[in-house]
């Protein structure tokens, strides 16, 4: 198991000086960061503090104006990220992601979606099609394995039975799920989530936090662990099961720890709760913080 | 996931009286309308004089428009009315004395006819179900029942055809008419079955088809007459061609969003037209090529009496009498199986990572980036595999015709291949058939109304599309089944995009 | 030097025809984001609504010429204004809600529709037209003549082009216009109507298109049912130029594409006119494709 404390000991994606800036508006500014495999990193904060564009970069979707995003593989290969063209973060660096308004491809089949999702295996496999419209055996060895990744997540996500209905009709629980198990299938060594609890109900929410730990602790096909990058609204959800938490406020990074110091930093409270620190927090508010946030001395319990 | 149940009394207000002047006002807007429009363009026409233009009024078209648009109107109004009845009978008396009667023109028939037929239908379809007309996605359901239905029953349908369409020419039918009519058709159908592979998998809408197909055409009869090559060794350089311009056009607009794209692709279609127009040095301008060389017997020999040297003579080498029709049996069979090669290939390929590659494209671009599928790459594959189609496509065409020109390769041969995928419904190959019997197989059958031809085929663009936004057959079979030949649920037909 | 002011010239009225057009366009594409494919023959319809206006307020005698202009220029934008709203509720209206392709092959299919019928109408030859502004207007001692006509379509088109930003600018009609434009479901919940605004940007691009083919009729003199396929396309690729969406833009892509065949029919030949057209529109969709004026757009994930 050397590998995998190795993989521990070296982070999985760093993010250096990373600044974002659209014509005039900066998204993001200088937020450097670490994710480790094994663990998942929650990225949260208000509403606009820019973890959606922190999120593009890292897949590819923008190129940063200035910063360095290096992920390291477990075998010591390393990626520049913001050197790299969108898809070759997904096909090469093997970064995954889903999005927060979901993105299925809602015509085809549930199976069809996860099949697709190992595209440039299976690509490899059929010669660029030729192998594959000659029908040759080693092209339908690759299918009958591909084939068996997906029954595999689609078992884990609870969705085998629909497996051949279109993916557009699934409900909206599932198709969340859905989008996890795609991404899952092109054995990322990152899984990026954005809001992957956004609108679920909490037995859903529920059922996603165990998805997400077990996906922690899925081995890649190296035997290595994957990290987890997620963005997420729901605290309930963040503090259960996250091992580590950047916060982010108008772009900035405010704050970086485990769950319970981040729950205590104040700056953190003054980024959710406004910024007037002097003043006495009104009664009702008070009351709705954990104890914790209000005195900062009382004992804080991990995964309240 | 619940079928939303018929809310058929809802839409028809029953028990209540006849608004008569809300309905009769309603026609009157229309008839005013119908006024407008035909009082400059119907009503006034110009006419050629030896001095110069001169005009001339036909008052009575446009007091019979105004008039026709006014019943029309009023009887739409009155079956949402409770007057379904007497405008069922009125409809189709009104379809009868068109049909029956003499008429001063042959338009005002045909208006008649078609005006009362389909009020009579509205009428009957109210009476029968109780609403005056189905809902959109009424309608949908219906049709992709249909669709369905067509998709599956082609497993039996699509070998009796490909077998009729082989042994056709063998049969006493079989004259030089219906063999051009097929090869026709059949030519059509290849082109949409190749557009096929742009528009319905891979979602590119591509308005400029019709260049690949010149590039084949040129291609073969540039060849030919500059080296002198024969057709067996061009087919496939033609098709070669066709496909490195694919990649040449396509790669600089792939990265476009839709409607532009359309836009650029139509462009390229004008560029490459108003090249072989303007450089008649090579291209021999708007006068075209001449005398490309027909085909022959795979190289082995000539369909003419008196073959050219080192060349067997068909009829001799297979003992047959000569008869000028055999290179016409010979040009069928060819385009039929080209037509199936294209075929087979969707087919196959759907079932490919190539083929899904494309299909998630067009469901979703950016969510298929982010699965690593190179999109420029993708996209190329199927701009060039299509292009190459259309190349070869190109090439029987000139050889077929021994006589190519720019006028072939104009945008309206684009639009009705286009419409060929699209009435069809995009993805499906059925559909291409059926819409190419539609959209070339009619206007063919009625060569006297040939004025109309164009006029019909417009307007039957737009109706099938407020019909049925998605084309007629539009259906989609997943290309791998977990739970193998069960059927996929019901909640799965309806799902419309 | 007069010939660079020629064609200077020539090119300006041209550009301010083909931008006239691209402003339906234009509207239509910020409002409903469709290419309204039967514009250019919307065009095409005005020019021959002006031109058997003319020949029939001849045959009534009227021979007034600033009389027979301004009945050609009403009728012409009338008629066609109603063709355009036909065309709209027809054609397009039902499809709001259908996959993106739908409007555009209903579209592509009326353009087919409407060049065929005027075909049957009026015929398929060509019409032909006496000048009926003749004239020149010259200028640098006689090095450079302009004709009355394309003077008074620059003229014309200034005009109409303030008269219309007034409009968009500063009255009910144009904020609710621009309000649809958007973000036509909140529109609709403040209480405009947004079918009716629709409607309209259809009737305001085609009463301009009907203007740019009466000057197109009155300055070459010539019209055939199938002006409006070329015409359609460049002014398309102007408005595309401009940044559609824009209404300043489409004007200046028009300006620009106007110069642009001017010059290259002036300096090059014009038998290679419209490969520069097409080879500029390929151009700008590849490397701006937000045109001049319109706004960058970012890819939202």
């Amino acid at each position: 198991m050397s590998a995998a404390m190795t993989s521990t000991d070296t982070p999985l994606l760093t993010v250096e000086h990373l600044t974002m800036r659209f014509g005039g508006l900066v998204a993001n500014n200088d937020v450097s960061f670490e994710a480790r495999a094994g663990e998942i990193t929650a990225l949260i904060g208000p509403n606009g503090a820019g973890k959606t564009t922190l999120f593009n970069c890292v897949t590819g979707f923008y190129t940063p104006t200035v910063g360095r995003l290096t992920l390291r593989h477990a075998d010591g290969r390393e990626f520049l990220l913001e050197r790299m063209a969108g898809y070759r973060i997904a096909q090469q660096a093997g970064v995954a992601r889903t999005f927060q308004n979901i993105r299925l491809f809602g015509g085809m089949s549930v199976l069809e979606n996860l099949i697709v999702a190992q595209h440039n295996k299976l690509m490899d496999a059929s010669g660029f099609a030729i192998a594959g419209l000659l029908g040759l055996p080693g092209y339908r060895a690759a299918e009958r394995e591909a084939l068996e990744l997906a029954k595999y997540w689609l078992e884990r996500v609870r969705l085998t039975e629909f497996a051949d209905w279109e993916a557009g009709n699934l409900p909206y629980g599932a198709q969340r799920r859905l989008e996890i198990a795609r991404a899952m299938c092109t054995e990322p060594v990152l899984l990026c989530l954005d809001e992957p609890a956004a609108g679920l109900n909490p037995r859903e929410s529920a059922e996603l936090a165990e998805i997400l730990t077990f996906i922690r602790d899925t081995r890649t096909p190296g035997g290595h662990r994957m990290g987890v990058l997620l963005i997420e609204h729901d605290m309930s959800v963040v503090m259960r099961i996250s091992d580590h938490v950047v916060v982010l406020d108008y772009g900035r990074k405010i704050a970086d720890g485990d769950p319970s110091s981040v729950r205590n930093d104040p700056a953190v409270i003054r980024a959710y709760l406004g910024e007037d620190e002097d003043s006495e927090l009104p009664p009702e508010v008070a009351a709705d913080l954990p104890a914790a946030a209000v005195d900062p001395a009382a004992p804080v319990q991990k995964g309240a | 996931m619940t079928m939303p149940s018929h809310t058929a009394s809802a839409a028809v207000p029953t028990n209540r009286a006849v608004d008569w002047p809300g309905t009769l006002r309603d026609a009157g807007l229309a008839a005013f309308v119908a006024l407008l429009l035909t009082l400059p363009l119907v009503g006034l026409r110009t006419i050629d004089r030896p001095t110069g233009l001169g005009i001339e009024a036909r008052p009575d078209e446009v007091i019979a428009s105004i008039v026709l648009v006014f019943l029309g109107r009023l009887g739409l109004g009155l079956i949402r009315q409770n007057l379904a009845l007497p405008v069922l009978v009125l409809a189709l008396a009104c379809a009868g004395v068109g049909l029956v009667l003499p008429m001063p023109t042959q338009v005002l028939r045909l208006v008649l006819v078609a005006g009362g037929g389909i009020i009579a239908l509205r009428a009957a379809i109210t009476l029968t179900t109780g609403r005056s007309k189905l809902s959109q996605a009424e309608r949908d359901r219906r049709m992709d029942r249909v669709a369905v239905q067509v998709q599956h029953a082609t497993r039996y349908i699509a070998p009796v055809a490909i077998i009729g369409a082989a042994i056709l020419p063998l049969t006493p039918i079989a004259d030089r008419q219906i063999l051009d009519i097929g090869i026709l058709l059949l030519t059509y159908i290849m082109l949409g079955w190749g557009l096929n592979i742009v528009v319905g998998l891979a979602g590119l809408l591509d308005l400029g088809y019709v260049a690949f197909y010149a590039v084949g055409a040129y291609s073969y009869a540039l060849l030919a007459h500059y080296f002198g090559l024969s057709f067996w060794v061009c087919l496939p350089l033609a098709g070669l061609l066709a496909a490195l311009s694919g990649v040449l056009l396509g790669f600089p607009v792939l990265r476009l969003r839709g409607d532009y794209f359309a836009i650029v692709t139509l462009g390229f279609g004008e560029i490459i037209r108003i090249i072989l127009v303007n450089w008649y040095q090579f291209t021999g301008g708007p006068n075209g090529i001449s005398g490309i060389p027909r085909p022959s017997f795979f190289g082995i020999a000539d369909f003419t009496r008196t073959p050219s040297e080192g060349m067997a003579a068909f009829h001799e080498l297979f003992g047959l009498e000569f008869s000028s029709l055999h290179r016409i049996v010979f040009l069928y069979y060819l385009i039929l199986a080209l037509a199936l090669v294209v075929n087979l290939f969707t087919l196959r390929v759907r079932k490919l990572p190539l083929g899904r590659a494309w299909e998630a494209l067009r469901e979703d671009e950016i969510a298929s980036a982010s699965l690593g599928i190179n999109r420029t790459n993708m996209k190329l594959a199927a701009f060039a595999i299509a292009a190459m189609f259309g190349g070869f496509a190109g090439s029987f065409f000139a050889t077929r015709q021994g006589f190519i020109s720019p006028e072939s390769f104009t945008f309206i041969e684009s639009a009705i291949i286009l419409a060929i995928v699209v009435l069809g419904g995009m993805g499906s190959q059925i559909g291409v058939v059926v819409a190419t019997l539609l959209v070339i197989g009619l206007p063919e059958a009625f060569r006297e109304l040939a004025d109309y031809r164009m006029l019909a085929f417009g307007m039957g663009m737009v109706v099938i599309m407020l019909w049925r936004p998605r084309g007629l057959l539009a259906h989609r079979d997943p290309t791998i089944l977990l739970h193998g030949g069960r059927k996929p649920q019901a909640q799965n037909a309806g799902a419309a995009r | 030097m007069d010939y660079f002011v020629q064609q200077l010239i020539n090119g300006l009225s041209l550009g301010a025809i083909y931008g006239l057009i691209a402003i339906g366009y234009t509207m239509v594409y910020g409002i409903i984001g469709m290419i309204n494919f039967a514009h250019g023959e919307i065009y095409m319809i005005g020019a021959f609504v002006a031109l058997i206006t003319f020949l029939a307020i001849g045959a009534l005698g009227i021979t007034w010429v600033p009389l027979a202009l301004l009945l050609m220029l009403a009728a012409s934008m009338l008629f066609t204004s109603v063709y355009g709203w036909t065309v709209e509720r027809i054609a397009y209206r039902p499809l709001r809600s259908s996959p993106r392709l739908a409007p555009l092959i209903s579209a592509i299919g009326m353009s087919i529709f409407l060049q065929n019928y005027m075909q049957i109408l009026q015929g398929a030859r060509s019409k032909p037209l006496q000048p009926i502004l003749p004239g020149n207007l010259t200028l640098m001692d006689g090095a450079v003549s302009v004709s009355y006509v394309r003077l008074a379509t620059i003229v014309l088109t200034l005009l109409l082009m303030v008269g219309f930003t007034i409009l968009i600018n500063r009255t009910s009609l144009g904020r609710a216009q621009r309000a649809c434009e958007q973000d036509k479901k909140m529109a609709g919940l403040l209480g405009v109507n947004v079918d009716r605004i629709i409607s309209l940007t259809f009737v305001m691009g085609a009463a301009l298109a009907a203007v740019a083919g009466m000057m197109v009729l009155l300055i070459y003199g010539v019209i055939d049912f199938y002006i409006g396929f070329l015409a359609g396309v460049k002014s398309f690729t102007a408005a595309v130029l401009g940044g559609v969406g824009s209404l300043p833009g489409a004007m200046l892509g028009g300006v620009v594409i106007g110069l642009i065949e001017a010059f290259w029919s002036g300096y090059v030949g014009s038998e290679w006119k419209d490969v520069a057209t097409f080879t500029l529109l390929v151009l700008v969709l590849i490397f701006r494709p937000t045109g001049l004026l319109g706004r960058p757009e970012i890819e939202k994930v």
